[in-house]
């Protein structure tokens, strides 16, 4: 089964891509760059044939679970189906191979869906303006915290702290770092919402913004969102809303009307781009309208039927990416949206909520749901009753792989002890919703009665358990050629 | 048109395996005046007619395969072989997420790994990561670690460094206790007299890119051997395909290399998604950002791969990570391992050594025309600077070549102020001959 490393399949010589001829006169009487520049010695690169790689990179992927092989309900990451349609246009060369500096008459078209997009988001959160240059989540969440950042100095004050709910997702409060503020956590309260009290305990002069996730990680709606904007926006400090969990409110809730003043959509994930094994993803920003001129630069102007980029604006919080974001990424989710449209969004919700429901009810009796109140896209599950039988959490995610689902969220949130963190999305069928409910109904009767198993999953994989403590003494993080092969490779 | 597949009849049968009425008791917690009233988004459509729609808003773009382009400045132009397509569009490799469980994602662990052992000895590194998102956020994540390495509060950038690249820098660093000093050029390469004045003991590190922003190779050793003088870190931006051919970051020192590793088999897709590359050295392994795959063995003691070294990332450490990064350029980082593979060293010797002699066939064709001079005299790999006589506008001259299909060297003035009448000129192994000697003959005519 195990797949050597392309490295090791190398054959001194081999060749997998040539160049054509050249078609200019060469002058070979002295190279290209002055010897001082010169490499001397090449990089090690593998040395393989055409099929070498195809064969190898084959055999890799189907090393691989993946959406389009398995369900996939990790919670919080909306691993929906992505349309093939959308690799399809994205592909065209009139989008893919476009340089960034062409000049704007060369690229009506670009400026005009990135425009569109800006709008369709606009109308899908109550956001009065976006960005789309944010690479991922995470960097949109530091670019909505340089904004707030930038609207208190305009205010010509400081502010230092950043309040952020106990069941926040770990990116939030390492953005407050990267951004040079303070963090400090809110307990949640005993429903799993944001504990008013604590909140105007800890709202201090000093706090800049809250962020918080909405539906939170718990998949519950923070009912008192508009008090909480209201409690906020007296102290003249802002809300940020991490946009993860935004599949949950298409067509339902738009976080502008709550009073949100700054937002971020992670287009990987409500929006259907592909995940690719861990990015490119997407983080556009809104805000609300009072804030758009402290977006990133440059932004998107159309006048009249022309669109161009205006790079002026004395309050942006400046660049964020080396050109305008992940365009290609772009153009996925605006094929998306235009295909789905307000009715196939609305619905996309729905079905999200009610698919996510099914399982927790399906569920229940099977597992302890400690959040019972109705959940929205996801749900949270503890596996402490397990822990009698010496099974864990992670234990269970293992027996799954077996099963042939991939694992939910593990140990997150870190409010709820054993917890699996599930996530159905809307493009799971009944049927496969049923198939892991009766996977996890009897993962749940081998940890009563036979727990080695569920201990030592997963044995159906590719490899069994990996010993990450291993990895992490004794990291190895690159290959080296053995001894003799270096010997030989180096001739 | 969605993707939901559930009937309406599973629908209810699914509301009463839940204990509902409706789907309305479902969303009770969503409190009526937040409710959603009305939306602008237009009704969706089939397949037939969204491919229409995109095609054409693609048909008002002209695709660089349409058209003679010269254009670089921190996006290339280089040919896709076949197979990095074939390959990166299978779902096993397009619609995974993250691979936090190793038993179900070798294959992706592995495609890391091998990425961050070409990366290593393409940068001549001793450690690379699974990336970044792209070529400056590395080089601003780079500032930070040497920030945070050093202790010391000042970063000096050339102003050679891609603009972009400082604007993403200064961004990032705003609000920090931090100050950015630029240092000024002469020649088109950084002023090493005027660097050995800013480099005190309180300079955490050095940013130069290798070629510059003018497409000339800089001083890197000696800027290296100076930086390390007063203890700062020296860290270089190179351009990955120049590496066949010109000197990696490990053989003058850097102690942390960084790039835009688009280039590696994926198109410019209009600058993005792009791929940062980012390499440092074993000392700073634990304040390395990102992602990491490494090798170990499983339960029965086979060799196998699993993300390590986790505590230094944002979902573990929270606010004491070394960065917020969550996730990297997974599908962009396979593209470059397959395409580097596909390469091997002979080939990206090769495909270097063809851009930097259709780069220097294009300059000297260029400079047979009378008001064109050489902007500099500096060794360069793919990309060179030439400067118009004072009677040429570069920036009516270009829209005037934009009309009959070309895009010539883009004008450094709006970068560079005192450099209005400089151009930067790119050349890849994706332009022939006969294009080149087609945008003399035209040049010849307009002028």
């Amino acid at each position: 089964m195990a797949e050597p490393l392309i490295f090791e399949r190398s054959v001194t010589g081999r060749r997998g891509w040539r160049l054509p001829p050249s078609d200019i006169a060469r002058d070979t009487s002295s190279p290209p760059v002055p010897a001082e520049h010169l490499r001397r010695d090449p990089p090690a690169l593998p040395e393989v044939a055409e099929f070498d790689v195809v064969r190898h990179y084959t055999r890799l992927s189907q090393q691989n679970f993946s959406v389009d092989t398995n369900f996939y309900p990790l919670g919080s990451c909306t691993m929906k189906y992505n349309p093939k349609l959308n690799e399809r246009v994205a592909a065209l060369p009139g989008f893919a191979w476009l340089h960034p500096l062409q000049p704007a008459e060369h690229v009506q078209g670009m400026l005009q869906l990135m425009h569109e997009l800006e709008q369709l988001l606009c109308a899908i959160t109550g956001m009065g303006a976006f960005t789309l240059q944010p690479a991922a989540g995470a960097q949109g969440e530091l670019t909505g915290l340089k904004i707030i950042a930038a609207y208190h100095r305009r205010k010509r004050r400081r502010r230092s702290t950043i309040l952020i709910p106990d069941s926040a997702h770990g990116t939030n409060p390492a953005s407050a770092a990267l951004s040079g503020f303070q963090v400090v956590q809110l307990k949640s309260g005993p429903n799993g919402l944001i504990d008013l009290t604590e909140l105007k305990h800890k709202l201090t002069g000093d706090v800049a913004a809250l962020m918080l996730t909405n539906p939170n990680t718990l998949g519950l709606f923070e009912r008192e969102i508009r008090a909480i904007c209201a409690l906020l926006h007296e102290r003249d400090a802002l809300v940020y809303m991490d946009g993860a969990n935004m599949n949950a409110l298409l067509g339902i809730a738009r976080p502008g009307d709550a009073g949100v003043d700054v937002l971020q959509l992670n287009l990987h994930k409500t929006f259907s781009t592909p995940h690719g094994g861990g990015g490119p993803g997407a983080g556009p920003v809104g805000v609300k309208a009072s804030l758009e001129g402290f977006l990133p630069l440059p932004r998107v102007r159309q006048r009249g039927a022309r669109f161009s980029w205006a790079d002026q604006g004395r309050a942006s919080v400046g660049r964020v990416h080396g050109f305008y974001g992940n365009v290609g990424m772009l153009v996925r989710a605006y094929a998306y949206i235009r295909t789905l449209g307000q009715e196939g969004l609305s619905r996309a919700s729905r079905v999200a909520i009610t698919n996510a429901n099914y399982l927790k009810a399906k569920l229940h009796g099977v597992l302890s749901v400690p959040f019972d109140d109705p959940c929205l896209h996801e749900f949270v599950v503890s596996l402490k009753g397990l822990r009698a039988h010496g099974v864990s959490a992670g234990d269970v995610a293992k027996r799954l792989l077996d099963y042939g689902f991939y694992a939910p969220t593990v140990y997150f949130p870190l409010i709820v002890e054993e917890a699996l963190m599930i996530e159905p999305t809307e493009t799971e069928s009944k049927q496969t919703l049923d198939a892991f409910v009766d996977a996890l109904q009897r993962i749940v009767e081998e940890a009563r009665t036979n727990p080695d198993v569920v201990r030592r999953a997963p044995q159906r994989m590719p490899v069994q358990r990996l010993d990450e403590v291993k990895a992490a003494r004794e990291p190895n993080l690159r290959w080296s050629a053995p001894k003799s092969l270096a010997a030989h490779g180096s001739q | 048109m969605d993707y939901a597949p559930q009937t309406d009849t599973e629908l209810h049968e699914m509301l009463a395996a839940i204990g509902v009425e409706s789907f309305e008791e479902l969303i009770q917690a969503v409190p009526q005046d937040v409710r959603q009233q009305a939306s602008a988004v237009p009704a969706g459509l089939t397949e037939p007619e969204l491919l229409q729609l995109l095609e054409r808003l693609a048909g008002r773009n002209r695709a660089l395969t349409q058209v003679t382009s010269f254009l670089g400045a921190g996006c290339y132009q280089h040919l896709v072989p076949t197979v990095v397509d074939a390959i990166a569009s299978r779902g096993e490799w397009l619609t995974p997420y993250t691979p936090y469980q190793a038993e179900a994602s070798q294959g992706t662990l592995q495609a890391i790994y091998e990425f961050q052992t070409m990366v290593c000895e393409l940068l001549r590194m001793e450690l690379a990561n699974a990336s970044l998102y792209d070529g400056a956020s590395s080089a601003a994540e780079a500032v930070v670690l040497a920030l945070r390495a050093t202790e010391r509060p000042r970063i000096l950038l050339s102003e050679t460094v891609h603009p972009h690249v400082r604007q993403v820098i200064a961004t990032y660093l705003s609000g920090a206790q931090a100050v950015i000093q630029e240092i000024p050029s002469v020649n088109g390469v950084t002023d090493l007299e005027a660097l050995g004045r800013a480099l005190r003991d309180d300079v955490a590190g050095l940013l130069l890119q290798h070629p510059n922003v003018f497409g000339c190779l800089e001083p890197m050793a000696q800027a290296a051997d100076m930086t390390h003088r007063v203890g700062g870190l020296f860290m270089a931006s190179v351009y990955p395909m120049s590496l066949g051919l010109v000197q990696p970051p490990g053989a003058y020192g850097a102690d942390i290399a960084v790039g835009e590793g688009r280039c590696l088999g994926s198109p410019p897709a209009y600058g993005g998604p792009g791929l940062g590359l980012f390499a440092t050295t074993q000392a700073l392994l634990r304040r390395m950002p990102g992602r990491l795959s490494g090798c170990s063995v499983d339960a029965a003691g086979r060799r196998a791969f699993t993300l390590t070294l986790q505590t230094r990332e944002q979902h573990i450490r929270r606010e004491r990570a070394t960065s917020n990064i969550c996730t990297n350029q997974g599908w962009i980082m396979l593209r470059a391992t397959i395409f580097l593979s596909l390469l091997g060293p002979e080939g990206l010797r090769e495909l270097a050594t063809r851009n930097a002699e259709k780069a220097r066939y294009a300059r000297e064709r260029l400079l047979e025309l009378p008001w064109i001079s050489p902007g500099v005299d500096q060794p360069f790999f793919n990309e060179f600077m030439l400067r118009y006589d004072s009677s040429v506008a570069p920036e009516t001259l270009n829209r005037k070549l934009a009309k009959q299909g070309i895009l010539g060297g883009l004008a450094l003035g709006p970068w560079y102020p005192t450099r209005a009448q400089e151009t930067l000129w790119c050349v890849t192994e994706a332009l022939g001959r006969e294009a080149i000697d087609r945008t003399v003959e035209t040049l010849r005519k307009l002028v």
